[in-house]
């Protein structure tokens, strides 16, 4: 299974960077996509929104099913990559660089409460079983 | 436990993602749905439909009795080897199934009845047979393989030794026999092809030799997509106990015109209609689902069957609106906690690799 070691994670599939400028990129796991099948729609949160550390802030929509993305942290949303909306399959194609949306988080101890690649492995895991 | 069909082995060797279906488990896909649904209308691919249920019916009455139990009309059913489309009703006019009847001779009709309702369709079989001088046995040892697309007749050719001198000229709609097999230019994809029936023991090997000679296998998530650009029913989505067939798109089907009586009949005669199985083609960005609220003119339907399609490159759906309700309508769907915009359209959507929106 592909999980990156320089990424955080969260329990609900979510991939994490940390910048260097104090920003997290966000995605969603290879996992999350492999379970979605062919991506066919990203609806992207708007830019300026402030959302809560576990609030719905985008859709990604397969052939099968609509998902919620969940905000890992609580902060603001500085950007979002337009590149999806034409190209959703990018998704498919490498999880980790298709990211959906930037944050500036509101607390960085926020930061602390995600997943390291370990402890999203033993996630995926458990959730297999 | 789920229930596996003869080419379980294969779709694993051959990298399925394999999911629940109705108690078996099948392959959802290979790898990707869209390529392989983009397989089927540009070139062939090959499906494994062992799940589906093949029974036969023999005896002497075996016309009246088909006469009596489905909504189409049998005696249509002339010429060896002719294929008829049909809903099973109930007293109600509710819809048990909808299957398939092959006409093989006077005391032997075949008959395709779908997985999930299979066991359901015997029982009510069994139990309208009284009276009727016929037997009906289910054919649990075949196996069923579809291949379609443009080239699939082609491939089988390639594939089945004989096969091609037996079936160059099936006309669609209708079987041939040949040796164990049983081939039928029939198919749920909107495109042209075979769907065979072999036996089980041989399956496999029939299976590896299409996959030889280059035809890609395709899993049920493509199926489906691929049997709503082309217009088709699900049972279970666009129609089931509770659904009228002549507000579910099924009037073609239904034989209201000739003197025959068969069950459901008089129900149907006095069911007042409000709905009819439109098309809807999403106008704004999304995806349409099953379940999801639309709002026309004329009051409120639903969705029965949605997704995404891979050849006009946009959502579609079948949905039950209120009759009145004309194609080019643009009406409203609830789709999570948006209202967005979609036009009433006829179908099909997409056949033999064209779109036709």
């Amino acid at each position: 299974m592909n999980i990156p070691g320089n990424l955080k994670y969260t329990a609900s599939h979510e991939w994490v960077r940390l910048e260097d400028d104090g920003t997290v990129t966000v995605g969603i796991t290879d996992h999350a996509q492999s379970l979605l099948g062919d991506m066919v729609f990203v609806e992207t949160p708007e830019v300026g929104r402030k959302v809560s550390k576990g609030e719905e802030c985008a859709v990604v929509e397969s052939v099968k099913a609509a998902s919620d993305v969940y905000s890992p942290i609580s902060g603001e949303i500085v950007a979002i990559n337009g590149d999806l909306d034409g190209s959703p399959e990018k998704i498919n194609e490498d999880a980790f660089s298709a990211w959906m949306f930037k944050m500036r988080p509101d607390n960085a101890s926020d930061l602390g409460t995600l997943l390291d690649a370990a402890a999203y492995q033993s996630v995926v895991e458990s959730e297999a079983h | 436990m789920l229930k596996r069909t003869p080419l379980y082995q294969a779709h694993s060797d051959m990298g399925a993602k394999l999911v629940d279906f109705g108690g078996w488990e099948m392959p959802l896909h290979y790898g990707s749905q869209i390529e392989e649904h983009h397989q089927v209308r540009r070139d062939c691919g090959m499906f494994d439909v062992s799940h589906m249920q093949v029974l036969d019916i023999r005896g002497s009455d075996s016309r009246n009795f088909l006469s009596h139990l489905v909504a189409n009309n049998v005696d249509k059913l002339r010429t060896p080897g002719k294929a008829l489309y049909s809903a099973m009703l109930n007293a109600d006019g509710g819809v048990v199934d909808d299957l398939i009847i092959y006409f093989m001779d006077e005391s032997w009709f075949r008959i395709v009845v779908n997985a999930g309702t299979a066991d359901k369709d015997i029982a009510w079989m069994e139990k309208q047979a009284t009276g009727f001088s016929i037997e009906i046995s289910p054919k649990r040892d075949l196996a069923m393989i579809a291949v379609q697309g443009p080239n699939a007749r082609e491939k089988v050719w390639e594939a089945l030794p004989g096969s091609r001198e037996l079936t160059e000229r099936l006309i669609p709609f209708s079987a041939v026999e040949m040796g164990t097999m049983f081939i039928a230019r029939t198919g749920y994809t909107g495109e042209d092809g075979f769907e065979i029936m072999i036996p089980a023991k041989a399956a496999p090997f029939f299976w590896a030799t299409l996959a030889e000679k280059g035809v890609k296998p395709i899993g049920l998530g493509a199926r489906d997509t691929l049997r709503l650009e082309a217009g088709m029913n699900l049972y279970g989505q666009d129609m089931d106990e509770t659904v009228n067939p002549l507000e579910a798109g099924l009037a073609w089907t239904v034989d209201l015109k000739s003197e025959r009586d068969f069950i459901g009949k008089a129900a149907l005669l006095e069911r007042p209609l409000k709905y009819q199985l439109a098309g809807l083609l999403l106008l704004d960005r999304g995806v349409l689902r099953s379940h999801q609220k639309v709002s026309t003119s004329h009051g409120e339907g639903e969705i029965t069957s949605g997704s995404f399609s891979p050849t006009l490159d946009q959502s579609i759906a079948l949905a039950r609106i209120p009759r009145e309700v004309p194609a080019g309508e643009e009406v409203r769907v609830m789709v999570r906690d948006k209202v967005l915009r979609a036009k009433v359209v006829k179908y099909p959507f997409a056949r033999n690799g064209k779109s036709l929106i």
